[in-house]
């Protein structure tokens, strides 16, 4: 054969190889590599700001912390130096994650647990479903099942308690004053960018602390992880010369002595009886047909009780249980009317012939099975959008409190009218509607997605006006997504976004008086 | 899902090589200037898949199936040294449930296969291949919806020795590969495996294979049984009741026969047959697959030439 051709072919063989095989393949996450928070605002009147469960920074005490010139602080910094002797890349690479912030690296850590735990139970040998247990959390099926109610309650639970205690810590540290450590001993290296706020208690510390404690309650099964990364925050935050020990140790006790009233409040929320009963399920079908409507029946093989039937009665954190009920829309079409008809008809046009382009939106929203869920999604907006903003880690916390208290209070009342109202998906009415992503197993009417992001993006777009018809336009694309996938009607979308703005108005009134803006 | 996504793996990288002659993993050589080229299906369907190493089936899926119709060709720059492609359209269903199937063409992948030495060794003929292949989609499908996706959609390399040794008409082919996978981007912008990923962009394990066939070889009839062992380096086995990932860990051990027919007297129609069927794995389906392909040489010289009655060569 012709040794020229031989050759060029053999050339290019091995240069597509070589291609292939030279691909760097370590994956960067958006967030891995950020630069170190570094406050444009420290906001040092943010102990006056207004609490949400404590009436006043008051309610706990933190004691007054030793001066600055007495022999055991000047061990603590020490302490720090002889951390510093010793520094590895990994101890760098621990100060330089944990920099970013710590209302964040937080958050991450929520969105990291609900997406473990966001599995649906596997059936009992009878067909029956196992439900997780509290009280033995490593059993299978594990405790929790972060399916996006309980998603979305806990990553309130965790930003509030952090925000309060974070109010709190603001005003101990301006009432104690005390300077950090490099202020006091300008010999000591920091490793971070410096503030000029005072260091006790720490606020590392504190949102470390809040979490440490409310997450105990929430995800009891995973402490050992929870307490790695707790243990890693600390040691970081003076290794890097930010704090010394006692700042640490202050603000963590006043990051769980918060969270435990958290803890209480979560425990009286009614939320531990929203998976229901076999006779709650019942009289929710029968209520349904009583009022003339088809009830929805679950498409899962074997058919599975309707996910948290009961989570409509939760307490919400930005309105009482009447306006909650207030909040519910008027019923959807009936089943077997004419706009009924019409809107199952749309639904099998969408997924009859899909477009790449709309397979790409249902899978961009989908936040299903094994993910951190719609409102761990909104969580990861907000959060890549407030990097860029340099919150402070009190005005960090008020924020993502904000946005997360919008999307529990959003799944209380969009539990409470799916539940209510106990309406069919569009595979329920016609079952040629083959999905493009799987069908959650509760009734249709309003969308969850739908309510989420029209919450989210309603508080968001007041957090930062700038970006607010961006957060309507993905709200609206959210919403779209889930009749794109076959899984929701028109109405259920419309409404659910209107019901979500709704929720989110709550939000904006509360942004409006809590004193930071 | 994992499983059909196995399976896929299977029919795209491995089932061609298991099912037709004058493919990437035989050692059948195309002579110089002929073009050996043919439609082939294939059909694999699987009802139990491996959950980690846990076997189930899934009511909420039925039988997966996969339908494949591809073009495959094998052209001989010289007796020596071979080009082959091969470009699949890919139809996927679940018999229960309620998930879309999908359907597209997948991956072109080509091969190039070089037969660098073939000699007389005690009573038999012995020869040595070293085979280079590359694959990379050929369209924009999606690789985020297993088990329904039509594969991977990943840019892959592969190396691969093989050995064979025939004594008159009876054959033993080894055959070892390694597999480079490119990392994949999917639609969403976070996922979950052992931990989060705040990224679309997904590392795909490599992987390797495992190939011996044996069996009658003759110019007219080839007849031979097969043993396949594929195995993902790396990756994460699917957690209790949830769906399976792209980059999870998936290996096949697959067990078959194939069967090729040349028809006419001057050897330029064959029919191509056999079934496969996985006898072990993780994180994949245990998929039976069964196919069929018709073959024709065209020959660009202008003399065509006496193929050898070894079978070895068409």
């Amino acid at each position: 054969m012709n040794k020229k051709i031989f050759f060029s072919y053999l050339v290019s063989i091995v240069v597509v190889i070589a291609i292939v095989v030279a691909c760097n393949k370590d994956v960067v996450g958006r967030t891995d590599n950020i630069a170190a928070l570094q406050p444009t605002n420290t906001d040092d009147n943010a102990g006056t700001w207004k609490p949400i469960l404590l009436t006043a920074p008051t309610d706990i005490v933190v004691a007054a912390p030793i001066a600055t010139s007495a022999p055991d602080y000047i061990l603590q910094i020490s302490e720090i130096k002889s951390f510093q002797a010793n520094i590895t890349s990994e101890d760098q690479k621990l100060i330089n994650y944990w920099s970013a912030g710590a209302v964040l690296r937080w958050n991450e850590i929520l969105r990291d647990l609900v997406a473990k735990h966001n599995l649906p139970p596997y059936q009992n040998a009878d067909g029956t479903y196992p439900t997780p247990s509290v009280s033995n959390p490593l059993a299978y099926p594990q405790f929790p099942f972060s399916n996006p109610p309980y998603a979305a309650r806990a990553y309130a639970y965790v930003s509030a308690a952090q925000y309060d205690a974070l109010v709190t810590a603001w005003y101990y540290k301006k009432q104690f004053n005390r300077p950090a450590p490099y202020t006091v001993d300008a010999t000591l290296k920091v490793l971070v960018p410096k503030s000029a706020l005072p260091s006790y208690p720490s606020e590392d510390a504190v949102v470390e602390g809040a979490a440490v404690e409310m997450l105990k309650l929430l995800f009891p099964g995973d402490q050992e992880y929870i307490t790695e990364k707790a243990a890693g925050h600390k040691k970081a935050r003076l290794m890097c010369g930010a704090n010394v020990r006692s700042d640490i140790e202050a603000g963590e006790a006043l990051g769980k002595a918060v969270a435990q009233k958290f803890q209480a409040r979560a425990r009286g929320d009614r939320a531990g009886a929203a998976v229901g009963s076999p006779t709650i399920w019942a009289k929710i079908v029968s209520d349904c047909r009583v009022r003339g409507d088809s009830p929805w029946v679950s498409l899962d093989a074997p058919a599975r009780p309707p996910m948290l039937p009961v989570f409509g009665k939760t307490k919400a954190f930005l309105f009482d249980s009447l306006t909650a009920i207030s909040l519910r829309p008027l019923p959807p079409p009936a089943v077997g009317s004419e706009q009924m008809k019409i809107e199952t008809e749309e639904i099998y046009q969408y997924v009859k012939n899909p477009t790449r382009e709309r397979i790409a939106i249902v899978h961009f929203w989908a936040d299903g099975a094994g993910t951190y869920t719609p409102p761990g999604h909104w969580d990861a907006i907000a959060a890549e959008d407030f990097i860029k903003k340099n919150f402070s880690e009190v005005r960090w916390a008020r924020n993502m409190a904000l946005v997360n208290m919008s999307l529990m209070d959003a799944a209380v009342v969009c539990w409470d009218t799916k539940n209510y109202y106990f309406n069919p998906r569009p595979t329920q009415l016609n079952p040629n509607i083959k999905t493009l992503t799987g069908i959650p197993n509760f009734p249709a009417y309003i969308s969850g997605h739908s309510t989420f992001s029209g919450a989210a993006a309603t508080i968001l777009g007041h957090i930062i006006p700038e970006r607010a018809t961006d957060y309507a336009n993905m709200a609206q694309q959210a919403s779209m997504s889930r009749m794109y996938g076959g899984i929701h009607f028109r109405s259920d979308c419309a409404v659910g976004l209107v019901v979500g703005k709704n929720v989110g108005n709550y939000a904006i009134q509360r942004a409006l008086t809590d004193g930071a803006e | 899902m994992r499983k059909l996504l196995k399976a896929l793996i299977i029919i795209i990288t491995i089932a061609p090589s298991v099912s037709q002659a004058q493919t990437d993993i035989d050692a059948i050589m195309m002579e110089k200037n002929q073009l050996c080229i043919g439609p082939m299906y294939s059909h694999s369907s699987w009802k139990n898949y491996w959950e980690g190493t846990m076997k189930r089936d899934n009511q909420n899926l039925g039988t997966v199936s996969t339908q494949l119709f591809s073009v495959m060709g094998a052209y001989g720059l010289s007796s020596k040294l071979n080009l082959l492609f091969n470009v699949p359209y890919i139809k996927t269903k679940a018999s229960a449930g309620t998930l879309s199937g999908m359907k597209g063409v997948q991956d072109l992948s080509f091969f190039i296969k070089y037969m660098p030495v073939e000699k007389q060794i005690g009573p038999g003929t012995f020869s040595i291949y070293a085979i280079g292949g590359a694959s990379f989609p050929l369209t924009n499908y999606v690789a985020d919806f297993m088990p329904l996706s039509i594969g991977m959609h990943s840019k892959t390399a592969s190396a691969r020795l093989m050995l064979d040794y025939q004594v008159k008409h009876l054959f033993f082919t080894g055959s070892a590969t390694y597999t480079w996978r490119d990392n994949i981007k999917i639609d969403r912008t976070a996922y979950y495996t052992t931990e989060m990923h705040l990224t679309n962009e997904v590392e795909m394990p490599n992987a390797n294979n495992l190939n011996f066939r044996a069996g009658y070889r003759s110019s007219k009839l080839i007849a031979e049984a097969i043993v396949n062992k594929a195995t993902t380096l790396g990756g994460f086995d699917i957690t209790r009741n949830n769906m399976p990932f792209p980059s999870n860990k998936m290996d096949a051990t697959i067990v078959g026969v194939n069967v090729k027919y040349v028809v006419t007297q001057n050897h330029n129609l064959s029919l191509v047959g056999g079934g496969n069927t996985t006898v072990a794995g993780r994180n994949v389906g245990q998929a039976t697959t069964w196919y069929g392909a018709v073959f024709y040489i065209l020959d660009f010289t202008h003399k065509a030439k006496q193929t050898s009655n070894s079978g070895k060569t068409n």
